[in-house]
């Protein structure tokens, strides 16, 4: 990644810890570690992928970056403000400017409201358009925007598809002209080919406004086809960061190579090497010693279950967390 | 060509709704036969689950009808079977894995208790004989410390941990076929490989047919021998799963194959996404379904609902413009150049 881009969220050691309590009376809630220690600069108009398993911290990587939880510790810095350290008027306006796409189209709606009154919602909730008649004005272009026919502005959520409401999920987020839109698999719930017309809306937004995206997913596919550069999750941390051409070139933490070779060939010739994981994640409750892979690692070494190997550039910006590379 | 142990013909599956006779399943012919994996893919409200329910009568009472066509495995007519004949087929005969696993355990039981129950249901052994099975079959599937699992309940287990007991549990009675609906679908990538591979280890062990419905094609190259592609109730193309890679013939298909993100294209391309929104299950059967999102519309499309014709050997194509007259070429002559 070259230098003369413009950091626009700056994420440095970012944890969160979450504590669950005991069932026993005194004693000690143990810590679920989610997001351990985690830096990355996000580009200005980039898009920046976050993939990994069920219970790597990856959603929990994306609301804490729109606050729905308080970091344990840890900064992010936006336009040169710690957002953690805003209050009140300040933190609405950064709020404005981050925005998130849920992965449920379903259930981020309001089923009582029109998708009108959806998409106007934010506008009255920011002040952003005070005058009704402008305010309506923009909703149906904001829904042209968004490939919705303005025709259906008063229907209800149950009569659109996916598709279509996460198509207002979009339209909600894009209505605060934000700088940042956080994706948290906004595509999962949805069908390939409806999938990949969602996929085509992110990138012409993506170009007609000069949005930053972060795109959280579980699918390396989706992942590859909208990032620029590829972060992934193990057990709430960062083991691999690079651009996304690479990842597929060239692979070099373990587990992203036991990740890329577990996904089904795209065509039946096609005859994989298996790298085989065994066994599941481990828990990220309580203490975490050593490499989070390393009881899963095919060349785990004694170093690897006492050290936390970090993220080390090994050129072009290729950053890795492994002892092997160092 | 072994002999076929399931043969359908001609499903149709409706579901009497107050708005409104949905044809979820309109017409699917097809065969399995023993050792044989056959795939179904096609995106939700397909009928992919519809057909393989109808396989083994599972339909919601009242609203769900089996229609018309027939269902035969290894010569027995399943739609005529009775109540009393039905519980030992589903499970002895034929095998369901679902797709989510952590609701198709109970978790008011433990593990081994629900083995047992299902065991003893369908063979006469006794109890004692019907745990040392479960316990080996959750060894075969590769769970470690079986006795000690047997113990557990299905919340102290992961997602990949529990459809591995599930697989246990339809592998306990050797059944002919395991009809797999979705199966690993709620899985992260890395267990989901875990399970496919014990699946074909399992199969080339047994001997069994394996009906797999998924929507995720990458699913299919890697499992099936042939599968059939759906589209609102209908098989819109079927063949041998090479064929169906290297030279797809319905428009369906190929918008299908497009619209997948693939690892190997280049990151931030256009993805060539198939325009529109499956029609309602309501009003389809007058015309081809897909007309309305096919790049290669004419006005026949509008007027009949394109046979399933065989246009080359093993290969069924149900296309207006794709049969023994018409050639269409893919690409070529779409709308939108």
């Amino acid at each position: 990644m070259s230098d003369d881009k413009k950091v626009i969220l700056k994420i440095e050691h970012l944890t969160k810890e979450f504590e669950i309590k005991s069932k026993k009376l005194g004693e000690k809630p143990q810590i679920l570690h989610a997001l351990n220690d985690v830096s990355v600069d996000v580009y200005e108009g980039e898009t920046l992928g976050v993939i990994g398993e069920s219970g790597c911290g990856k959603s929990t990587f994306g609301r804490t970056l729109i606050q729905l939880h308080k970091a344990t510790a840890g900064t992010v810095t936006f336009e040169g403000k710690n957002l953690f350290s805003l209050k009140g008027q300040e933190l609405k306006q950064v709020k404005k400017d981050i925005q998130m796409v849920f992965q449920d189209p379903y259930s981020s709606l309001d089923p009582r409201k029109t998708a009108g009154k959806l998409i106007e919602e934010p506008l009255i909730v920011h002040k952003l358009v005070p005058d009704k008649a402008a305010r309506e004005a923009r909703v149906l272009e904001l829904m042209r925007e968004v490939g919705l026919d303005i025709q259906h502005v008063h229907r209800f959520p149950h009569e659109f598809s996916g598709g279509q409401r996460q198509r207002i999920n979009v339209a909600r987020a894009l209505a605060m002209n934000p700088k940042v839109i956080v994706c948290d698999e906004p595509v999962s719930a949805l069908d390939v080919s409806i999938q990949a017309q969602v996929l085509n809306l992110f990138n012409r937004l993506q170009k007609e406004h000069n949005l930053t995206y972060i795109f959280i997913s579980h699918d390396l596919g989706v992942i590859k086809h909208v990032s620029d550069r590829i972060a992934i999750l193990y057990l709430g941390r960062i083991v691999e960061l690079c651009d996304a051409d690479a990842i597929y070139e060239n692979p070099m933490h373990p587990y992203t190579k036991a990740l890329l070779s577990a996904i089904p060939p795209v065509s039946p010739f096609e005859k994989k090497e298996r790298i085989v994981l065994k066994g599941d994640i481990p828990s990220p409750i309580g203490d975490q010693i050593g490499c989070p892979l390393a009881g899963r690692c095919p060349n785990c070494m004694e170093k690897c279950k006492k050290e936390t190997p970090q993220l080390k550039d090994t050129g072009d910006g290729h950053q890795v967390a492994c002892f092997q590379y160092e | 060509m072994s002999e076929n142990i399931l043969t359908v013909k001609d499903l149709k599956t409706y579901f009497f709704t107050a708005s409104g006779v949905a044809k979820a399943v309109d017409g699917v012919s097809f065969n399995i036969a023993k050792g044989e994996t056959m795939g179904i893919v096609g995106e939700s409200g397909s009928g992919k689950s519809v057909t393989s329910n109808s396989v083994i009568r599972l339909l919601p009472p009242r609203t769900g009808k089996i229609v018309g066509g027939g269902i035969d495995f290894e010569g027995k007519d399943v739609l005529a079977l009775s109540k009393k004949d039905l519980l030992d087929f589903r499970g002895k005969d034929i095998a369901v894995i679902f797709q989510d696993p952590m609701t198709s355990l109970d978790p008011v039981f433990k593990i081994g208790n629900q083995m047992v129950e299902m065991i003893m249901a369908h063979q006469s052994v006794t109890k004692k004989e019907a745990w040392d099975m479960a316990v080996e079959a959750l060894n075969k599937v590769g769970i470690p410390e079986p006795e000690k699992r047997m113990n557990s309940y299905p919340y102290e287990l992961s997602g990949g941990m529990c459809q591995r007991v599930i697989i246990a549990m339809a592998v306990c009675c050797k059944p002919k076929l395991i009809i797999a609906d979705e199966p690993t679908t709620a899985l992260d990538v890395t267990v989901q490989a875990q399970v496919l591979e014990l699946l074909k280890d399992l199969q080339k062990e047994m001997d069994t047919a394996i009906l797999l419905i998924t929507h995720n094609l990458g699913v299919v190259w890697e499992m099936c021998d042939k599968v059939m592609v759906m589209y609102a109730g209908n098989t819109v193309e079927f063949t041998d799963t090479k064929t169906l890679y290297s030279n797809p013939k319905h428009p369906y298909t190929w918008g299908l194959l497009d619209s997948m993100p693939k690892l190997t294209d280049e990151s931030k391309g256009e993805l060539t996404a198939i325009p529109g929104t499956p029609p309602d299950l309501r009003l389809t059967g007058k015309c081809c379904n897909f007309y309305n999102r096919c790049p290669y519309m004419t006005e026949v499309c509008t007027q009949s609902v394109p046979p399933l014709v065989e246009v080359e050997p093993g290969h069924l194509v149900a296309c207006h413009r794709q049969n023994l007259e018409n050639t269409l070429v893919r690409g070529a002559g779409s709308k939108d150049e």
